[in-house]
């Protein structure tokens, strides 16, 4: 018990940093419960109860941001889920070892560019005056295809972009989850002269499919939580309705409008309807995979 | 013999699924480096595919005279060089301490970071603190708030009590006090997962963006993602003028957009293929978030 006094002075700033910056700003939370004026700030503002959310909750923008995370999500989830696991069950069959590598290095890469070098490259390759893909499909005759302004092809880049960004990097999970099957279910396999094709199918998949239940559950657990950078960056003017979502809806009515009680409340709003989701799915995966989340 | 040929034609199709999507992971790189060297007609053409057309520097010469973006730039390298330093530097002090059981209160502590994974105030309120406590438009705002990251503390704890006890209270019996252990054992010890989060860090701020655009108004602070989202939604207001300061920009042609983004990704592609191992070892090491 000597010298312990060295350990807590390692931890005073840690701390202080938790409780001046995290739980600071659980304490701003209660201007959701207030009329918040900006020349009376956080403490003196009047209480106004509910009224806050009665108002947002009667608001069509709030409602269809809503709407969009759930769409957005749940497509993404659709699409975006089933890729890294082609990629890993393919990268796995590689004999190549240098290939190997080499393809690992570049699918990680994307992981690791910010969404708004993303923005600006897709603002570049999609766009429908002489963007590098509508001039290959124009030589081909077809379109120009608007993929930025019309709210379904919007949709159809949102998504696509998002596999493009995370198909790689999600692989890892999933390669890890097969150098644990077991080598000599393979090597039965071979012997019974099971194809390359059968035993990916047969033990490889089924090899990993814990861990892709448990990826599922995660993604459902954090349905209502949607990045700010992808929406905010891809988004534009002609497809508002659309790419509007909670994250940015936030943005815009406290930043943009300087509506500060009713953005809080919707940040109140998305984070305990997040927190009933992630506790619902954490639940799901202990009845399902016998272990939780968390 | 049937099987082999079936295996190898197997093989051969897993290989070319494989090189279509490294060609569609690398191609829009490819051809935003040959926009960036490209002349603005043969863009307005439609020539440039992934080979520059009327190869010209010029465009980053452009880019390179403009104070405004090296401005960026620089404070973008500043703040991402000090914030990896304080984050680690807070991370280490926070779990070393966390990772040994007999600390008195310390399951009161993990309780209290523990809560902060799950709930936040959310970015209003967090923006009101940040302004009460007249952050706002200084390097502090980008760096502060985010201080520490609770998941890579986890892994950090994780990892600091996987050293076997009997290192510690061995240098611990000689006089030597908690300090001398966690500088002269613990750190050289776990170098690769310092390495490791010390990236994650870096990365994550030099790619950060929502907090600056919060927090950040005075264009002298723009960080270099701030700046180039500036640069992009210009390519979405065509043919007007937008007004930064009392400066008069120009509508921005293609190729310096896209030197621009190149500036931008150059310090990842540069410092990535090195430091690949360490992000995967990252990436095992626990569930890293984001």
């Amino acid at each position: 018990m000597r010298l312990n006094w060295q350990l807590y002075m390692l931890l005073a700033l840690p701390l202080s940093f938790f409780i001046i910056f995290r739980y600071g700003s659980m304490y701003g939370v209660i201007i959701a419960f207030k009329e918040y004026n900006i020349f009376q700030g956080v403490m003196k503002s009047p209480w106004s109860g509910l009224d806050t959310f009665r108002q947002i909750f009667a608001m069509d923008n709030f409602w269809n941001s809503l709407k969009n995370t759930f769409l957005l999500n749940f497509l993404d989830l659709i699409v975006s889920f089933p890729a890294p696991i082609l990629l890993a069950l393919n990268l796995n069959e590689l004999r190549l070892s240098l290939f190997k590598r080499f393809a690992q290095t570049v699918l990680y890469l994307p992981h690791f560019i910010s969404w708004v070098i993303i923005g600006g490259i897709v603002y570049q390759v999609f766009a429908t005056n002489n963007g590098f893909l509508n001039e290959m499909l124009g030589a081909l005759g077809i379109g120009p295809i608007p993929f930025l302004t019309n709210p379904g092809t919007w949709l159809i880049t949102y998504l696509l972009v998002g596999v493009w960004q995370s198909a790689g990097w999600g692989t890892i999970i999933y390669l890890a989850a097969i150098t644990s099957i077991n080598p000599e279910l393979y090597e039965a396999a071979a012997m019974d002269g099971a194809t390359r094709i059968r035993r990916m199918w047969n033990i490889t998949l089924p090899g990993i499919a814990p861990t892709i239940i448990l990826m599922l559950i995660i993604k459902v657990g954090d349905i209502v939580q949607i990045g700010f950078d992808r929406p905010y960056v891809l988004g534009n003017a002609s497809v508002g309705d659309t790419s509007r979502v909670l994250s940015t809806f936030v943005y815009q009515l406290g930043m943009t409008s300087g509506q500060f009680s009713m953005a809080a409340a919707v940040g109140l709003f998305q984070s305990v309807v997040g927190l009933v989701f992630l506790f619902g799915a954490n639940a799901l995966a202990r009845r399902w995979t016998g272990r939780g989340i968390f | 013999m049937n099987l082999n040929d079936q295996s190898v034609a197997a093989q051969a199709t897993i290989r070319v699924f494989m090189i279509i999507a490294i060609f569609l992971c690398l191609a829009p790189f490819v051809h935003i480096f040959a926009l960036s060297l490209s002349s603005n007609s043969a863009i307005l053409s439609g020539k440039v595919s992934l080979l520059p057309v009327d190869f010209n520097l010029s465009a980053y010469k452009q880019v390179l005279g403009d104070a405004s973006m090296i401005r960026s730039l620089l404070y973008s390298i500043v703040l991402t060089v000090s914030y990896t330093l304080f984050a680690l530097l807070m991370t280490i002090a926070a779990a070393f301490p966390l990772s040994k059981d007999k600390l008195k209160g310390r399951k009161q502590m993990m309780v209290l970071i523990i809560v902060t994974m799950f709930f936040s105030g959310g970015p209003i309120p967090e923006y009101m603190l940040v302004k009460e406590l007249g952050l706002t438009n200084t390097m502090w705002s980008l760096i502060l708030p985010i201080l520490i990251n609770p998941f890579f503390l986890m892994i950090m704890i994780t990892f600091f009590r996987a050293i076997p006890t009997a290192l510690l209270e061995a240098s611990e019996m000689d006089g030597a006090g908690h300090l001398r252990s966690l500088l002269q054992i613990v750190l050289p010890m776990s170098l690769p997962v310092l390495a490791t989060i010390g990236l994650f860090y870096a990365v994550g701020r030099w790619n950060g963006f929502m907090d600056s655009l919060y927090y950040i108004t005075d264009p002298k602070q723009f960080p270099i993602q701030l700046k180039l989202y500036q640069i992009v939604q210009n390519s979405m207001t065509n043919d007007t003028t937008i007004t930064e300061g009392t400066q008069y920009i120009k509508i921005l042609p293609e190729s310096i957009k896209s030197a621009s983004i190149m500036l931008a990704t150059a310090p990842i592609l540069l410092v990535y293929p090195w430091l690949q191992r360490y992000f995967i070892a990252g990436s095992q090491v626990g569930a890293v978030k984001e």
